[in-house]
C-alpha cells in the first residue's frame, strides 16, 4: 500500500506537517498545498526535516507556490506538480491521507 | 475627536484563510478616520508582505499589491518582526519595496517598513490605544 500524504496547513502554525512526517514510511508521497506550501522554501525548520525524510517523495502544488511568491526559494528536491499532477498522484498511489 | 494609537496585529499567511484579506480593507476603512495607525507583521503574517504574488491558476484576487498603496492612506508605520523572518528564511528582500511620501520634506520617498526585534515590537504594541488582531 502507498499512501499519498497532502498538507495544507502552514508548518509554523500547525502541527499537521511534523504529524505527516511521523507517519510518512518509505515510498510514500508527501504533497503540500495551500499554506503547506511553505514547508517547501528554504532555509526554515521544515526545510531541514524534509532533507531528513529520506525514503519519502515530497511534491509542492506549483499554483499555491506562486500565489504565495516563493517559486525562488523552493527548496531542492521536491516535485513541483500542476492540478493535473496532483490528479495523477492520487491515481497513482492506493489511498489519500488529508492532514488537515 | 482625539486622535488614538491603533494597531493592526497581522499573523496569518494570505490566502490559506480570510484573515489577511479582511485585515487590509480593515485598515483601508480606518484610514479615512485620521487615527495614528500602525500596522504590525509577526509570525505567519510576514508572508502577506512577500513579493511577486501570482495567484492567477489559483482562481483568488491577488490583494498584494494594495500594501503600496498604504502609503498614499497616510499609513507609514509598518513593523516587521526580524525574527519572524529569519525562522521562515526569508530577509526584507523577498518583501515588497513600501514607501511613503512625506509633504514635510516636499514630497521625499521614505521606507514604509520598519524591521524591529519582537521585543522592540513589544514596546511598541504597548504604546497602543487599540490592538486589532488579524
Amino acid at each position: 500500500m502507498t499512501l499519498l500524504h497532502t498538507v495544507n496547513k502552514s508548518p509554523f502554525e500547525s502541527m499537521s506537517f511534523d504529524t505527516c512526517l511521523g507517519y510518512a514510511k518509505d515510498g510514500s508521497t508527501v504533497l503540500l498545498i495551500e499554506d503547506g506550501v511553505y514547508a517547501a522554501t528554504t532555509g526554515n525548520s521544515a526545510a531541514d526535516k524534509i532533507k531528513n525524510a529520506s525514503g519519502v517523495t515530497f511534491a509542492v502544488l506549483g499554483p499555491d507556490l506562486q500565489a504565495r511568491g516563493l517559486e525562488n526559494k523552493l527548496a531542492d528536491g521536491i516535485k513541483v506538480v500542476d492540478y493535473e499532477g496532483f490528479v495523477n498522484l492520487v491515481a497513482e498511489h492506493d489511498s489519500v491521507q488529508s492532514w488537515l | 475627536m482625539a486622535v488614538k494609537k491603533f494597531m493592526y496585529v497581522n499573523r496569518k499567511a494570505p490566502y490559506g484563510t480570510i484573515y489577511a484579506l479582511e485585515s487590509l480593507e480593515v485598515v483601508l476603512i480606518g484610514a479615512a478616520f485620521d487615527q495614528d495607525v500602525s500596522l504590525a507583521f509577526i509570525g505567519d503574517g510576514v508572508y502577506e508582505l512577500t513579493k511577486g504574488q501570482k495567484t492567477e491558476a489559483i482562481g483568488q484576487k491577488n490583494f498584494s499589491p494594495t500594501y503600496s498603496a498604504l502609503g498614499d492612506y497616510d499609513v507609514n508605520k509598518i513593523y516587521v518582526e526580524k525574527e519572524s523572518l529569519e525562522e521562515r528564511g526569508l530577509t526584507l528582500d523577498d518583501l515588497q519595496h513600501l514607501v511613503w511620501e512625506d509633504e514635510d520634506e516636499d514630497w521625499a520617498e521614505k521606507d514604509s517598513i520598519r524591521l524591529v526585534s519582537r521585543s522592540e515590537l513589544a514596546d511598541v504594541m504597548a504604546e497602543q490605544d487599540i490592538c486589532l488582531s488579524f
